[in-house]
Formats: C-alpha cells, sequence, structure tokens
C-alpha cells in the first residue's frame, strides 16, 4: 500500500545533547512528527501523566485499558447498504498493510488484544444513497476493537458509528478513503457516565478525495479520541468537526492531528464544546505539521468552549508547525468564554424566558457546527440531545 | 388602532445606583416621569447624566440597582417582574448597542419573540408576509432574515433591526436608547420613519433618548425633558429642543457646576 507512507519512528537522538533538564528523564519532541508509532506494546510505558500527550488527562482512572488484558467485544449492529460488506482481516496481513500505527500504550493494547481487524468495505464508485450504521454497545466489560473502513475509489459514502452502554473501551478505527472519494464518518459518544473510551482514528485521505470526521460527545465518563489525519497523495482534503458537551464529572479530550506532508492538500478544524457542572473538564489538542514538501497546503483548526457554571474547566491549545513558507494559508484560533449575560438580557428584554434564551444561545453556539454535518438524523438527535443537557440544569 | 387600549407607563422619584469599581454610585437621583400611549417624549441630555441608565432600569438590566422610588405599567409594579415579564407587559427597549447573539437566526429569533410577547404562535403565513413587509419599510435585505442576531451587522443594520422588533412586536411603550447614534442622514430618516408607522399602527407611547437634537426633525415630540445629572432639569414642549439645538447644553451644565 504505497498510500501510506511509513512514518519511522525516529528517536530524540538530536534534542538529547542539546537540552538538559532536571528532569532528564523526559525529553520532550522537537516535532510532532517524532512521536512513537509502533505495534510492540514495549515501546509504550504505562503513562505517568506527566507525558505531554497524557498530562490532561486522569490516568490514574484509565489502568485497566493500559493492561495487557484481554476483554470481550462490544455488542454490534449494524445496518448496511447494498454493495457494502462487512470481513475481517488478522493481524498479520494488518501490520503487513503499512497502515498508520498505534500511537499511544491504549491504542497498542487495542491493536494487540482485538481478536481481528473488523473490515467495512464500500466499493469502488459506489454512491451510497443511505448512511452505514453501527451500533456498539458495551456491557459493562473491558472491551478492545479494530476496525478498518476502506472507500474505494470515486465513492461517496457516510459511516455513523454510535456507542453505547457501559464499558471500558479502547480502539483503534482506521479510514482509508480512495482516491477522489467523498467520506464521511461520525462517531457518537453517548455512553453511560461511568464508561471509559480511548480512541485513535487514523484517516487516511487519498488523492483529491474529499473526508470529513466528525466527533460527538456527549457521554461517557472519560472519552478520549486521538484523531490522526495524514495524505496520500495531493489534492486532497480533510475536515474534522466536533461536538462535545462535558457535564459534572466527566471528562471529554479531543486530540486531533493532521499531518501534510503532500501538496495542494486542504484542511479544516472545527470543534465546539459546552461545559456545566463541578469538575467537567475538556481538552482540545489541535496539532498542524505542513512538512517542506506540502506547498500550497491550506490548512485552519478552530476550537471554541462555552462554559455555562462554574467549576467547569477547558483546555485549548492550538499548535502549528511550519516547514515550508510555500502555503496557501495557514491559522487557528482557540476561544473559551462564560455564558454572555448580555446576549441573555437582550433576548430576554424581547420577552423570552430564561430558559428558552439560555436553549437559543446554546444553540446558536453549535449552529454552525451542527448545520455542516449533513447527516439529518445525526443534526436532528444531536440538538435535541443538547436541549437534554439544558434541560437537566435548568 | 382603535383596538388598543390605552397606557400609562408612571416613574415615581426613581433613585439608581450601580457598582463601580470606586465604590456605589447613584445615577439616578429621583426621576419623575408620566407616559402615555400615543405620546413621543423625548429626553435629552449631556453624556454621563444618566439617560441610558433610565432606559436599562426600566427594562431590567441587572447591572442597575433601583434603590428607591417606583416604576408602574398601568398600574402594575414594573419593578417587582423579571426582565421577560416586563417585555410580555408591554414595554420595549432598543438599545443603543444590540448584543450579537451567534448561530440564532434573525427570523427564528422575531418568531421566539413574538410567541413569547403574544402568548401564542403567530400564524405562519401573516407573520411570514408582515416580517417582509416590515424589512422592506426599513430597507433591509430579505437575507438578513437568515443571518445570525446582528452578527457581523453594520451600525445602521442593528438600529434598523431594533426598529423592526419594535414593529413587530407591538409594544405599548416603546424605549429608544440613542438609537439615532451612529446613523448617517439616509438611515436616519428610514429608522424615523419605522418609529413613526410603528407609533402609527400600535398607538405605543414613546420615549426617545438622545443626544442630539437631529432625530427630532424626523420623529415630533409632544413633550422634552432636559435631563442632567441623573434627573430632569427642565421641561417643556417641542420649542425647548428647539432652544437646546441653539444652545446647547451649557446652560444646565454651568447651572449644575455652581450650585
Amino acid at each position: 500500500m504505497s498510500l501510506l507512507a511509513d512514518k519511522t519512528q525516529q528517536t530524540q537522538s538530536v534534542s538529547q545533547g542539546s537540552h538538559t533538564d532536571s528532569a532528564a528523564a523526559f525529553v520532550p519532541d522537537q516535532s510532532r512528527a517524532e512521536r512513537t508509532t509502533s505495534y510492540a506494546v514495549s515501546d509504550f510505558p504505562v503513562p505517568s501523566g506527566r507525558e505531554e500527550e497524557w498530562r490532561f488527562t486522569p490516568v490514574d482512572r484509565l489502568q485497566a485499558l493500559f493492561a495487557e488484558t484481554s476483554g470481550t467485544p462490544l455488542r454490534r449492529e449494524e445496518s448496511l447498504p447494498e454493495g457494502v460488506t462487512v470481513s475481517t482481516l488478522s493481524k498479520d496481513e494488518w501490520q503487513g498493510s503499512g497502515a498508520p500505527k498505534p500511537a499511544d500504550r491504549a491504542a497498542v493494547i487495542a491493536a494487540a488484544q482485538a481478536e481481528a481487524i473488523t473490515v467495512l468495505d464500500v466499493p469502488a464508485e459506489a454512491e451510497l444513497t443511505e448512511p452505514v450504521r453501527l451500533v456498539l454497545t458495551g456491557e459493562g466489560a473491558l472491551a478492545h476493537g479494530h476496525t478498518l473502513v476502506r472507500v474505494g475509489n470515486f465513492a461517496k459514502a457516510t459511516i455513523v458509528l454510535r456507542h453505547e452502554g457501559d464499558a471500558q473501551y479502547s480502539e483503534l478505527l482506521t479510514v482509508v478513503a480512495g482516491d477522489g472519494s467523498d467520506v464521511t464518518v461520525v462517531t457518537v459518544q453517548e455512553w453511560a457516565d461511568s464508561a471509559l473510551h480511548l480512541g485513535q482514528h487514523d484517516v487516511v485521505v487519498g488523492r483529491d478525495a474529499k473526508v470529513r470526521h466528525i466527533a460527538v460527545t456527549l457521554g461517557g465518563g472519560i472519552v478520549r479520541l486521538n484523531t490522526n489525519a495524514s495524505y496520500a497523495g495531493p489534492g486532497g482534503s480533510f475536515e474534522g468537526l466536533g461536538v462535545y458537551f462535558a457535564d459534572a464529572g466527566q471528562h471529554q479530550e479531543h486530540r486531533l492531528f493532521v499531518d501534510h506532508e503532500a501538496p495542494h492538500c486542504h484542511s479544516n478544524v472545527e470543534y465546539k464544546g459546552a461545559l456545566q457542572g463541578e469538575t467537567a473538564h475538556t481538552v482540545w489538542v489541535g496539532d498542524v505539521l505542513i512538512r517542506a514538501a506540502a506547498e500550497g497546503t491550506d490548512t485552519y483548526e478552530l476550537n471554541r468552549n462555552l462554559i455555562l457554571t462554574d467549576g467547569a474547566r477547558a483546555d485549548s491549545v492550538p499548535n502549528l508547525e511550519i516547514e515550508t513558507g510555500e502555503i496557501a494559508g495557514a491559522g487557528h484560533a482557540s476561544a473559551t468564554g462564560r455564558f454572555d449575560d448580555q446576549q441573555l438580557f437582550y433576548l430576554q428584554a424581547r420577552g423570552i424566558d430564561e430558559d428558552t434564551a439560555r436553549r437559543l444561545v446554546v444553540r446558536g453556539f453549535f449552529a454552525s457546527i451542527v448545520g455542516r454535518i449533513g447527516v439529518p438524523e445525526v443534526e436532528e438527535h444531536l440538538m435535541e440531545a443538547i436541549d437534554r443537557e439544558l434541560e437537566a440544569t435548568a | 388602532m382603535s383596538t388598543v387600549e390605552s397606557s400609562t407607563l408612571e416613574i415615581r422619584d426613581l433613585h439608581v445606583t450601580v457598582e463601580t469599581e470606586q465604590g456605589t454610585k447613584e445615577i439616578l437621583r429621583g426621576v419623575t416621569l408620566t407616559i402615555n400611549s400615543g405620546e413621543t417624549h423625548a429626553i435629552m441630555g449631556p453624556n454621563g447624566s444618566g439617560k441610558s441608565t433610565l432606559a436599562y432600569s426600566i427594562a431590567g438590566h441587572p447591572k442597575y440597582t433601583i434603590t428607591s422610588g417606583t416604576v408602574t405599567l398601568n398600574g402594575e409594579d414594573v419593578l417587582e417582574m423579571s426582565v421577560d415579564e416586563r417585555a410580555r407587559a408591554g414595554l420595549f427597549l432598543a438599545m443603543q448597542y444590540p448584543v450579537e447573539v451567534p448561530g440564532v437566526t434573525v427570523s427564528n429569533f422575531l418568531r421566539t419573540a413574538k410567541t413569547a410577547i403574544d402568548g401564542e404562535a403567530p400564524k405562519l403565513r401573516t407573520w411570514v408576509k408582515d416580517l417582509k413587509q416590515s424589512m422592506s419599510d426599513l430597507k433591509m435585505d430579505a437575507a438578513v432574515a437568515e443571518r445570525g442576531v446582528n452578527e457581523g451587522f453594520s451600525g445602521g443594520e442593528k438600529k434598523r433591526h431594533e426598529i423592526l422588533q419594535m414593529e413587530l412586536l407591538k409594544p405599548k411603550i416603546a424605549i429608544l436608547d440613542e438609537t439615532d447614534s451612529g446613523l448617517d442622514v439616509d438611515a436616519l430618516r428610514i429608522v424615523s420613519e419605522g418609529v413613526n408607522r410603528a407609533k402609527e399602527s400600535t398607538g405605543a407611547g414613546v420615549l426617545l433618548i438622545t443626544h442630539y437634537t437631529r432625530i427630532l426633525r424626523y420623529i415630533k415630540p409632544d413633550f422634552v425633558h432636559v435631563f442632567v445629572d441623573g434627573k430632569i432639569a427642565e421641561e417643556g414642549g417641542p420649542e425647548l429642543a428647539d432652544r437646546l439645538e441653539a444652545e446647547g447644553y451649557d446652560r444646565f451644565q454651568s447651572a449644575n457646576a455652581t450650585s
């Protein structure tokens, strides 16, 4: 699979001599590209919480997902439009394919413990009129999952993954979008409050392909999704959209890494979140790397957080690394704000009661993303879910 | 307008404070004013005299504390009402700096407000027709209806949008807080005509707060009140506005300085 460039793992041989630190045990990566990826569990020590990529995460509650223990797969219900097939791939076949490798402890455990790789194939040039729907339900146990979505050249497909129930779940999801394909992947996290979910989603954008990855996180005790996009050829476009709503006690973390290696590719990342209640915590990290060869790149990333009550915390970290000046555009924006009482006053001064006014403002805050999901069943469900979240505190 | 019953907004000896970094500051120091349906009252005064504080206090903005005095609408205690209850009772405040509410479309906002004020959803066909007509009268682009509330609006668009709301929500008493500020002559005329139309069709009482006399060429006041240092310093008919135009506020401010 030539389209899956093998990013050879690098060590920090350059940085080690040049930087002395009292806590010399840990040397930060000089570039996002240097982050380890591997199938060997031993390459990833159990995180302590001091590592750059784990520093926001309550790792002490995730020990089950860092252990080399086998679990039971989530219950899977699927609805497949005509032409779409499901099969399995052995780990050996997978590891020889050049697909993106696990990039952290949880992902490498998921790759090692998942029984096999579930493969969803959308044939070349198929134009699906209905989404592929997968509902994954946890039954309170430890679970590991590994899914590959392969969309053939020039095909058009929407895949909706829904996560429900209770589980300690670690997963790898790889989406390989063929040349000229148009793919939308929606992942909805509506777990029970106690669920833990660590995911690594790799999206490989084919030449001139257009891929949208949409994360909707509403439920779960800890949800942490790492979404990595890379390009197999020029002209590709990646859009990462996200909507999250964290209540008291919830930790929701979305990390994105867009790796621009091919020229003339486009990426746009836009995540919006609302937080309410004591200890509600959200984390958004948006890394973009524009490599020397990626001339003509156009990229933008944005994160906005709306804090509805005291005691909630939103971390937002955009990072942009540029190795060539020959780009079309690169930018990012991040803002976290409290609920604006002036907006509330304005709406109430027009006769609208406070609860309705709050709902309008929060719906309005999310509208710019929700309206672009383009999957009506997801959009409607999401707006209803947001209303319910707000009612819970009203 | 024959169906409109007469309304009265009565403000009696109103004292209002605001918290500042220097401590509590009294802004209104005993304002007494009565506005009846169909009347237009102009409140004029220099910057910092408390004109806007009066407007926001009547509307119920939480920043202001009423320390004494009363405000009633047809005998009902306005100060006991929440902000939205005041609006539903028939008060309207056109704001000097209308607030942006991103992502909430103008059409959704107006329909929600209309439903709240009337207690029932407007009939869709007449509503759409009324909205289009009012927007066209105010020379507003129809596409504005699908934009976010005040989102990226120019100063003139924001003011037209305020008056559009006055026309559609049909308040009993409308307070217009410096609706003329920042408008060029054409926009001022369009907005003023909108106010006159709304007043004509609803018989509303209007409290027009302004720094300049310019808008009074388009909206004729029945009464003019000069506001200085948190209270009314002088009252009269339209001729008082003419005198202010000629003489400015110096007379009042120097009198205040020596007292």
